[in-house]
């Protein structure tokens, strides 16, 4: 889901780094309002993780690779905005020193992957645990928050692409930039996220909120903000 | 009830056995290299090189022509050397990549947190 250099136009990536920024503006306040500097630690990690686990490529057998991100698990343990920094990070780092997504789409692959995706996995989480939520049911919001958001990540990042065509082509009718339209680009996309590495994403995402509902359930940005649980 | 020095403690070992974890994941990422090589499957999808783009549509278009190689990264593909085709060699590399850009990662996000949070000194 790194989109690399030369596949957007200007027209797309200059836009979304105005986005980015804009949202990044926002994030820092309300870090600064939500984040206590006993838990910065905990965000270096979340940020590593990220780093880390989108280096684990898997293959669809006969078809493309590719990988879950960490900003579903970072956004309910620590908050959408806290995520949208730690992933930020990450996605800069894996652009500017292992050339992992183009320097001209950093605004694209960070508001895909470090602003739309947190956002969309806690708001689906926050669905789940109205009521005080039995433990089973947090686990399972939480794998449905991760699949769905790296799905709807995808699927964006599709559009992105998709549109490219239709934005600026050659007289001949040569695209100029990602060669695919929406009719290509989205189904690729959500396809292959939706068969494997959504999955990957629910459960690691489930797999780590009951980590720490086990171990530091006190933590958990989504139960402090509002979320119910029982500890049953 | 935990006294304030108790909490503090358990947050530490806490933190300290993630970090252990995250280690481990580190350690692990040659997974990332071998299981696409066994599978022998392509690039992640509309990550194509140019010329691999030219193999899928005939033409390589003009603006990535002149975008793709716009940024030379330090250690491109997470590999210090791309033309060695070894997977021994290469698994090795992504996991010395890996690390390095977990352990940066790690440090510029605590800095730039240290800059953005006060409270709670």
């Amino acid at each position: 889901m790194h989109i690399p250099d030369g596949y957007l136009s200007p027209q797309t990536y200059i836009p979304l780094y105005g986005v980015f920024a804009a949202a990044v503006t926002v994030a820092v306040k309300k870090v600064k309002k939500e984040v206590s500097a006993r838990d910065i630690p905990y965000l270096g990690m979340a940020a590593a993780f990220s780093f880390i686990i989108m280096m684990f490529n898997l293959p669809i057998p006969g078809g493309t690779t590719g990988h879950a991100v960490g900003s579903a698990v970072i956004a309910i343990l620590f908050g959408p905005w806290a995520a949208v920094v730690a992933v930020s990070v990450a996605l800069i780092i894996q652009s500017l020193i292992f050339g992992d997504g183009g320097i001209t789409a950093i605004g694209a692959n960070c508001f895909n992957m470090a602003v739309f995706m947190p956002f969309t996995a806690y708001y689906i989480f926050r669905l789940f645990n109205f009521n005080p939520a039995k433990k089973s049911r947090v686990l399972f919001g939480a794998f449905i928050s991760g699949y769905l958001s790296l799905v709807m990540a995808a699927i964006l990042t599709g559009i992105e692409f998709g549109i490219q065509p239709l934005i600026a082509s050659s007289s001949d009718g040569r695209a100029l930039y990602c060669p695919y339209d929406l009719k290509i680009a989205v189904p690729a996309m959500a396809l292959e996220h939706m068969l494997l590495f959504g999955i990957i994403e629910g459960l690691i995402t489930a797999l780590i909120v009951r980590y720490f509902l086990r171990n530091e359930p006190g933590l958990i940005y989504a139960f402090r903000k509002g979320g119910k649980y029982e500890n049953k | 009830m935990l006294s304030g020095r108790e909490v503090n403690m358990r947050t530490n070992k806490l933190q300290k056995k993630i970090l252990v974890i995250l280690l481990l994941l580190c350690l692990l990422t040659p997974i990332g290299i071998l299981l696409p090589a066994f599978f022998n499957t392509g690039d992640a999808w509309g990550e194509w090189s140019a010329q691999t783009v030219k193999e899928l549509v005939g033409y390589v278009p003009k603006g990535l022509a002149k975008y793709s190689d716009l940024w030379k990264a330090p250690l491109p593909d997470y590999s210090v050397n791309r033309e060695d085709s070894s997977i021994v060699h290469r698994s090795g590399y992504y996991l010395v990549s890996g690390i390095i850009g977990a352990t940066i990662t790690y440090i510029v996000m605590l800095i730039i947190c240290r800059f953005i949070i006060r409270n709670g000194e």
